[in-house]
């Protein structure tokens, strides 16, 4: 489903945001991207949706062969690939319903079916009564509800979440790890990149510790998978 | 739909912008619709004398009528002469009347006396028109030769003068109204460069982003040609009574509402043109 083969990502600086990192990720699983601030986790993200490009080695997403994706199916990838970006980036001048409508705005849904897929989404990430306020109106954890109805209202296959618990409350912060957790039971793919050891101890899930740009730790599970196929 | 849509929030938002731009190119459409009006009016003046290959000889005050009737036979004798018409006096007198029924003033102070008698020649063949034309100049009762050669040459030499400086300030004024499009146009994408980041983010495609700004341009560039072309019109139909007697009878106006009509849909056509062009040039210039 993901797979980074070898990839670098050396920046204009000079500096190396990503070096040598490999992981792949299977189709359903939920994936903790751990490290401190500035390991490179934004720039895995950045890089899966083609935001920017590697400088060296393979990324695949949904058989799509990410470096070389013709420019025009770039939007293809980023309708099958949420993201719950680290600054949410909601239009301010958007009601929330408005900016949970916008990804199908963009892909041409007809605007009856899309209303109603817009009412379910935000029904179920629980911001029904507030569809109509603005982001300046909403608490954190709420404006984080609505940047994840808006990375989910296209159904894509893979979700991922970079930092959705970076400045809530532990409360907060576990509702939407639950949300999350409920998004990938339901089958969609999910990469959380997150610095808080609580949450990622007691969900269990794969763990993907990264630190400067380099892969300190990929959970025994995938050590174990890999084991197989060899 | 939706890209219409968005086009005309973005119009919406910035009233100021987009009067400058509507009002750049209603300017151009102005100046586009009078050299059009002023073109085409002066080859209809030019059509008018061509179709009448005429003569007009004015005889001295004290010429005999017997020397008038044996010029007028020397004359028919040549075998060019279509028709050729006595207009005495009193006839010009008539025909002064006529033209200027309007303003006593003028009728007041003119009587037949100061007015000359004159023959309106017309030849069956254009060119013939010089050598008729000398054949009166060297008569002797023959005061002065209006031949309408020198009129159709001088209009023609005119018409083409204000073509090329029409096509010219047309070019000049479609640059700059292309050019303060780019730059309106420009403004308004780096005013919303967040929001296309975002939504470039979450999958639209290229052209998702640029449509709504070229129907802007196109916006911008119809509605300045529709007003220009009221203006314009407008003040046409307003000068209509005015122009009518100055042209004494030259059939030029009123314009015909198909004639109108044609140019309103050819300055449409140009006007999506210049938006289009003006909107690529920005989306390709600011959008990478």
């Amino acid at each position: 489903m993901i797979k980074l083969d070898k990839v670098s990502k050396k920046f204009g600086t000079g500096e190396f945001g990503l070096y040598d990192v490999s992981i792949s990720v299977d189709k359903g699983e939920f994936v903790f991207l751990v490290g401190s601030t500035g390991a490179g986790k934004t720039t895995i993200f950045r890089l899966l949706i083609r935001d920017i490009l590697p400088t060296q080695g393979s990324i695949t997403v949904n058989e799509w062969d990410v470096v070389n994706l013709p420019k025009d199916k770039i939007s293809h990838l980023r309708k099958k690939v949420g993201v719950v970006f680290q600054d949410l980036k909601l239009l301010v001048d958007r009601t929330i319903f408005e900016n949970v409508m916008l990804p199908l705005e963009v892909s041409g849904t007809n605007s009856e079916e899309a209303r109603k897929m817009v009412d379910d989404i935000l029904e179920h990430v629980g911001l029904k009564e507030h569809k109509d306020k603005f982001p300046v109106q909403l608490s954190g954890g709420e404006l984080q509800r609505a940047a994840i109805a808006r990375a989910l209202v296209l159904s894509p296959d893979i979700l991922l979440a970079d930092e959705p618990t970076g400045n809530l409350d532990a409360a907060t912060s576990w509702e939407i790890v639950k949300l999350l957790s409920e998004i990938n039971k339901k089958g969609t793919t999910v990469v959380m990149a997150t610095h808080n050891v609580d949450i990622v101890k007691s969900l269990g899930k794969r763990v993907v510790h990264i630190e400067k740009g380099k892969i300190i730790k990929a959970e025994k599970e995938k050590t174990e998978k890999e084991d197989k196929k060899k | 739909m939706n890209s219409a849509k968005t086009a005309w929030k973005n119009i919406r938002r910035s009233p100021y912008q987009a009067l400058a731009a509507i009002l750049i190119m209603t300017l151009t459409f102005l100046v586009v619709s009078f050299f059009t009006f002023l073109v085409v009016g002066s080859s209809k003046i030019i059509n008018y004398f061509e179709s009448k290959p005429q003569v007009t000889a004015f005889f001295k005050n004290d010429s005999k009528q017997s020397d008038i009737n044996s010029l007028q036979n020397t004359l028919s004798a040549t075998g060019k002469i279509a028709s050729i018409k006595f207009v005495s006096k009193d006839d010009a007198l008539k025909i002064y009347r006529e033209q200027n029924k309007d303003d006593p003033l003028l009728l007041d102070l003119v009587t037949a006396d100061v007015l000359p008698s004159s023959f309106e020649i017309s030849t069956y063949k254009i060119e013939d028109l010089a050598s008729v034309s000398n054949a009166l100049q060297k008569s002797s009762i023959v005061s002065d030769v209006i031949y309408q050669k020198d009129v159709v040459s001088t209009l023609t030499s005119w018409t083409g003068a204000m073509r090329k400086l029409g096509i010219a300030l047309v070019i000049l004024l479609s640059l700059v109204s292309v050019f303060i499009m780019v730059t309106i146009i420009g403004i308004k994408i780096s005013q919303r460069k967040e929001d296309i980041e975002i939504m470039r983010l979450i999958g639209a495609t290229s052209w998702y982003i640029r449509w709504p700004f070229i129907l802007e341009g196109v916006f911008y560039g119809i509605v300045g040609a529709l007003v220009g072309w009221v203006i314009s019109t407008l003040s046409l139909l307003y000068a209509t009574p005015f122009l009518e007697s100055f042209l004494k009878g030259i059939p030029v106006l009123p314009a015909s509402a198909g004639d109108l009509a044609i140019l309103l849909g050819a300055e449409i056509f140009l006007a999506i043109i210049l938006g289009v062009i003006s909107s690529f040039l920005a989306v390709f210039r600011y959008l990478k």
